[in-house]
């Protein structure tokens, strides 16, 4: 069969070129020009060619804030991954009223919004008016996540479990139940163990999911601002002050918009860099299944 | 239009001409030749789009790397990077 062609369908694509450049490339290109710029307000810019960018690498402040940043997605990825694949394990497999119950139950937290499970978290937290922090204080345990950054840090990778890890369960309750009940038989005539059918049916079924889960989940973790903005400010100290929150220090706070262009730009292509290796595995994978 | 908002400055308008002339470059070329997709040293399927996205991409790291350890100016990562891009459209 001839397919025709017909080039008048790109038309159809215009609006959303036209909606992405607007909301996209232009204050892309911007953030790109005030990178090489310095101003002191007023739309008057003077060209400082790449210091900022030299100023931002050697910068120790955002060494810093890069660690911490890649120690917190990790930490997240290493608990939600493992711990979202063991609740969907053990959530009903057969379609029933329990399921749906379950599936509810799981979804709740991830319809909260973000600054509202921030302020969830702070109220949560505190030993005065808490439920978490007055029982710990009152068990003879020293919490106190205002003050002591192990306690931010534990409160903060707590909170974002509990909120992000129902997504990573969701996809993979779908990857699970796209597998036919014959492979379970095979397993059981074959005898095969717990893990044996995890490791060679669950989990090479819900691979494609599992990247997307990982994907999501290292994006949101790598970008995330507004639950310790509002759980903890940053604080105690600097503790907690991940990418994003001291991006916007810098650039709203100091209004330091030449620094902070620059030091924006590095996390864009961080993030465009393992979005693509994610992107292109996930791609890689799809073919090789079909 | 009063693009005065934008801070526009003539090496980032370079800077910018050249990557949208790349891409008018690119999409003439596959007018003028379409392509076969093709699996390279990354041992995966690559088109010249996805060639010209990882020389990009490369080029932005490399001149990073460049500035941190050696520092302005940049014209030895240039160099770097135009060889390196070679090698992407060559062997990726």
């Amino acid at each position: 069969m001839k397919k025709t062609v017909n080039h008048k369908a790109w038309f159809m694509v215009l609006p959303v070129l036209l909606l992405v450049a607007f909301s996209a490339v232009i204050p892309l290109m911007t953030v790109v020009n005030y990178s090489v710029q310095d101003t002191f307000g007023n739309n008057e810019f003077f060209w400082v060619g790449l210091e900022w960018f030299e100023e931002v690498l050697h910068s120790q402040r955002l060494h810093e804030a890069l660690g911490r940043q890649a120690l917190f997605t990790a930490i997240i990825l290493l608990i939600g991954i493992p711990l979202g694949i063991f609740i969907a394990l053990n959530m009903p497999k057969h379609k029933g009223l329990w399921s749906s119950v379950c599936l509810v139950l799981v979804a709740l937290p991830l319809l909260i919004p973000w600054n509202v499970v921030g302020t969830i978290w702070q109220v949560f937290g505190r030993i005065d008016i808490g439920l978490l922090g007055y029982t710990l204080a009152s068990l003879g345990i020293d919490y106190n996540y205002t003050q002591n950054s192990l306690d931010a840090w534990i409160t903060i990778i707590v909170m974002d479990v509990w909120h992000w890890t129902s997504l990573v369960v969701l996809l993979c309750y779908a990857g699970l139940q796209s597998i036919p009940d014959a492979y379970y038989q095979a397993a059981k005539i074959d005898q095969a163990s717990r893990w044996s059918v995890f490791r060679y049916i669950e989990l090479p079924k819900m691979k494609g999911v599992l990247i997307i889960a990982i994907l999501l989940r290292f994006m949101d973790s790598f970008m995330i601002y507004t639950e310790p903005f509002v759980v903890t400010g940053g604080g105690p100290g600097n503790a907690t002050t991940f990418l994003s929150i001291d991006l916007v220090k810098m650039a709203i706070g100091q209004f330091d918009l030449g620094p902070a262009a620059a030091f924006s730009l590095i996390y864009f292509l961080c993030i465009l860099l393992v979005s693509w290796a994610f992107y292109t595995i996930m791609i890689h994978s799809d073919k090789e299944a079909n | 239009m009063d693009l005065s908002w934008m801070g526009w400055t003539q090496p980032t308008a370079i800077f910018f001409a050249t990557i949208g002339s790349l891409l008018v470059i690119m999409t003439v070329w596959n007018i003028l030749s379409p392509q076969t997709p093709r699996v390279g040293i990354l041992r995966f399927e690559t088109t010249r789009g996805d060639r010209l996205f990882i020389s990009l991409l490369g080029s932005a790291f490399i001149c990073l790397i460049w500035l941190g350890l050696v520092g302005s100016p940049l014209w030895g990562a240039l160099v770097v990077c135009v060889v390196f891009a070679a090698c992407v459209f060559r062997w990726v």
